[in-house]
Formats: C-alpha cells, sequence, structure tokens
C-alpha cells in the first residue's frame, strides 16, 4: 500500500495542465484502493476521494504535515461531483473499497470522511449501514481539509459553500475549445463547400476567400460563447445562457463589422451577423455543463427557448450566404 | 452562491414537512446552502438556487425530500433527446 508526496512534482503539474486543456482528460487515472500520506497509525482519519488524478492531486497536495490514509474508489477517472452525479461515486462504491481495502483492520476508529460533493451519490445512513463507517462530509474544497481536521471535523459556511470565481470559470475554457476543433474542422469543410457554389456553379477562388471569412465568423462566435461568456458569465444580462451567447456574439460581431464591414455586401454581412451570434448562442448555452449552479429543469427550459432561435438564425445565415453571390 | 442566479420557479425540489425529523443532514450536504433548520423546523431558505444535485434528497433518512436530479448540461440534455427521437444511442456524450 503506496505512501504518496503532499507536494506536486513537475510531472503532476503537467499532467494538470494537459487535463485542463483535454488532451489527456479522460485517462488520466490513478488506481482505486488505499494510500498514505505522512505516517498515519490506526487513529488517523480516512479521507475518501475519486480515482480522477486531478481530484487524487488536489487532495495530497493540501495535506503537508497531516498524517492520513487516503481511499481512493473506483470512479472511472471521474472527478468527485460528476460521478457522484453519475452514480459512480455511490454507496455501493464506497462499501465495495471499504471491503476491498479492509479498512476495519486498519484503523481502530469507524469514520470516514468524504467530499461534501459526493453527498449527491453517497447515502451517509446507508454506508453506516452497510459497513459500520460513519460518514463525516468534509469542504467542498480539498484546501480546507486542514482546518476542517483540527476543527474537530466541524465545517462552516465558507468551506460547505461552492463558487464559481473568475478563476474558477477561467481554467475551464481551454477544454471547451480543446473539445471544439473536430466540429470546427467538420464546418470548415462544409464551409468551403458552401462559400463555393456561386453563377458558375462551384468557384474554388471563392470557396477559398469566402470560407475563410466564414471560419473567421466561427471564430468569433468561438470567442463570444466558449471565451467571453464564461469570463463575463455574471455580469452579462439575462439568466439564460443563450441570450448571454446572442449578446457577446453581437458585441464580436459589431468589432468584426467595425473592422470589415466596407468589403461585404448587406446580405453577406447580415449572414456572418446571424452566423457568429448563433455559434455564440449554441456555445454559451453548452457552457450550462461546465457550471455548479445550472439545473437540469433550468436548462431544458432555456434549450426549448434557445435551440429554435440557435436553428434559425443558422438557416436564415445559410441562406443569405448561399443566395449573396447571385445577388 | 451569490451573483449565479439561474431560473426562478422551476425547481423540481420539494419537502414533505409532515416526515421530516429536523436531522439537518440536508443543511449540511446542499452545496448552495439552501436550507436552514431553526428550533426543529426545516426552512428553505431560497428554492431558485436549488440545481437539483440531489444530495439532500439522498442523505435524507426519512426520504422527506424529493428531487428530480440530472445534469444541468445542455449536451447531456440534447444527447438525450437526439437518442431518443433515433431511438437508440446515436450520440455518446463528452464525459
Amino acid at each position: 500500500m503506496p505512501r504518496v508526496a503532499t507536494s506536486a512534482s513537475a510531472r503532476d503539474r503537467w499532467g494538470t495542465v494537459g487535463a485542463r486543456i483535454g488532451i489527456i482528460r479522460r485517462n488520466y487515472k490513478v488506481v482505486p484502493g488505499l494510500y498514505a500520506v505522512g505516517s498515519p497509525d490506526p487513529q488517523s482519519p480516512v479521507l475518501v476521494t475519486a480515482n480522477y488524478k486531478l481530484s487524487f492531486d488536489a487532495l495530497r497536495h493540501r495535506l503537508n504535515g497531516i498524517d492520513a490514509w487516503l481511499l481512493v474508489v473506483d470512479t472511472r477517472g471521474i472527478n468527485v461531483w460528476c460521478a457522484a452525479g453519475k452514480g459512480t461515486f455511490s454507496t455501493d462504491e464506497v462499501l465495495r473499497c471499504v471491503g476491498d481495502a479492509r479498512l476495519d483492520e486498519l484503523v481502530s476508529h469507524r469514520e470516514l470522511i468524504l467530499p461534501q460533493l459526493a453527498a449527491t451519490g453517497v447515502s451517509a445512513l446507508a454506508v453506516k449501514k452497510g459497513c459500520g463507517f460513519r460518514v463525516f462530509f468534509g469542504p467542498v474544497r480539498a484546501a480546507d481539509l486542514p482546518a476542517f481536521l483540527r476543527s474537530g471535523k466541524q465545517g462552516d459556511e465558507a468551506m460547505r459553500t461552492v463558487t464559481f470565481t473568475l478563476g474558477e470559470r477561467a481554467v475551464l475554457i481551454p477544454v471547451e475549445l480543446f473539445l471544439l476543433a473536430k466540429p470546427l474542422l467538420v464546418i470548415l469543410f462544409l464551409g468551403f463547400l458552401v462559400s463555393g457554389i456561386g453563377p458558375s456553379i462551384f468557384s474554388p477562388t471563392a470557396a477559398l476567400h469566402r470560407g475563410l471569412v466564414l471560419l473567421a465568423a466561427t471564430g468569433g462566435g468561438i470567442v463570444g460563447g466558449a471565451v467571453l461568456t464564461p469570463l463575463l458569465l455574471p455580469w452579462l444580462p439575462g439568466r439564460q445562457f443563450w441570450g448571454k451567447g446572442v449578446l457577446t456574439g453581437l458585441a464580436v460581431a459589431l468589432l468584426a463589422w467595425l473592422l470589415a464591414a466596407p468589403r461585404l455586401g448587406a446580405a453577406e454581412q447580415t449572414s456572418l451577423l446571424l452566423w457568429t451570434a448563433a455559434v455564440s448562442s449554441y456555445l454559451a448555452m453548452n457552457f450550462t455543463g461546465a457550471t455548479p449552479f445550472t439545473s437540469p429543469s433550468g436548462v431544458e427550459y432555456e434549450m426549448r427557448r434557445g435551440l429554435p432561435a440557435q436553428i434559425g438564425a443558422a438557416c436564415l445565415a445559410l441562406g443569405l450566404w448561399l443566395t449573396a453571390p447571385f445577388l | 452562491m451569490r451573483g449565479y442566479r439561474y431560473i426562478d420557479k422551476i425547481t423540481t425540489l420539494r419537502v414533505d414537512r409532515q416526515r421530516c425529523v429536523g436531522c439537518g443532514n440536508c443543511t449540511v450536504v446542499c452545496p448552495h446552502r439552501i436550507f436552514s433548520l431553526a428550533a426543529g423546523e426545516l426552512a428553505i431558505n431560497d428554492p431558485d438556487l436549488c440545481m437539483e444535485c440531489g444530495a439532500c434528497a439522498r442523505n435524507c433518512p426519512v426520504e422527506a425530500i424529493a428531487v428530480s436530479p440530472g445534469v444541468g448540461c445542455a449536451m447531456a440534455i440534447l444527447t438525450g433527446w437526439v437518442n431518443r427521437l433515433l431511438g437508440r444511442k446515436v450520440l455518446s456524450g463528452c464525459c
């Protein structure tokens, strides 16, 4: 049973960067089971976490000077809260892990400390009934664990409240952009095809020139929906994310219009404006999945309004883009 | 969570006060602190802040809380709709 460090290595830091960008996000795991930090004895606390390495590192890097057992649950490499919501960080999984690790032979106490966000998937009562260990829900953030442990496992309101600061929002942007790479290639290809259609049936020059303009507008939509919306989230008016995306999309489109409009006809300008707004709106709506406060009922509510608007605007944009060469 | 209000009057959160025994589990686990206990009486401070994560319902010992939990993610919901429309699992989602 391995003893792990509480200080971050260069490998850990690069791994974090890779996971945050998205390159190694899907396969960034640690082997589930029991680990030690410091020199734990049978009285040391048992801290439970998920087997996503970012979660594991987030926990152990905050435990400097602390002796504890780390019980890593098999969440298929998914972080605590998502796994709890999906049902992989579950009561049954915890019971299985406690049994496999033979925890009752290892520690003299009968207490487990779980992250508060695991409560979505783990019933403290059911765990107690299943293995005799009492679950304490610790703080939301591992950084508050030392204080939590010192205060006799009492969490205060601040420790138990989820936040969504600018920094926490900004760190989500790279992976959203990474996930757009493939769809963007598809749009690029289709964009070139669609842009070449004109009076001469198909013109490769038009395909290239107009296709690049379309790509720029798509890029503008991406900036609006996947960069500006996350960054400016609490300050953008309106509750529905698709609406916030329309605003940022229009802002980007306006900037582009001021810089490049004279070179395009009215039909094309309108088309690009609609397209930028539609892309931005869709991506902003997508950001709901990365926030810690949107409810599924709320997201469904806004999707029923946002999707038709986005589809409508995109179709109109496509229609105008196709007819423009004929005008 | 200050400054982050979403859609009002849409949460599926329901508390059966007759069943509530005032254990306080929900007040511990809620990530947005919408519950409070005063003299054994449960109060929902701000139901519009509920994100339907289900932690409260999961940890209520007397099943006094009901909520339809799910993922507040447009992509997840869209995937569900498309798969249901086509009758089979075409899209697999991103997580």
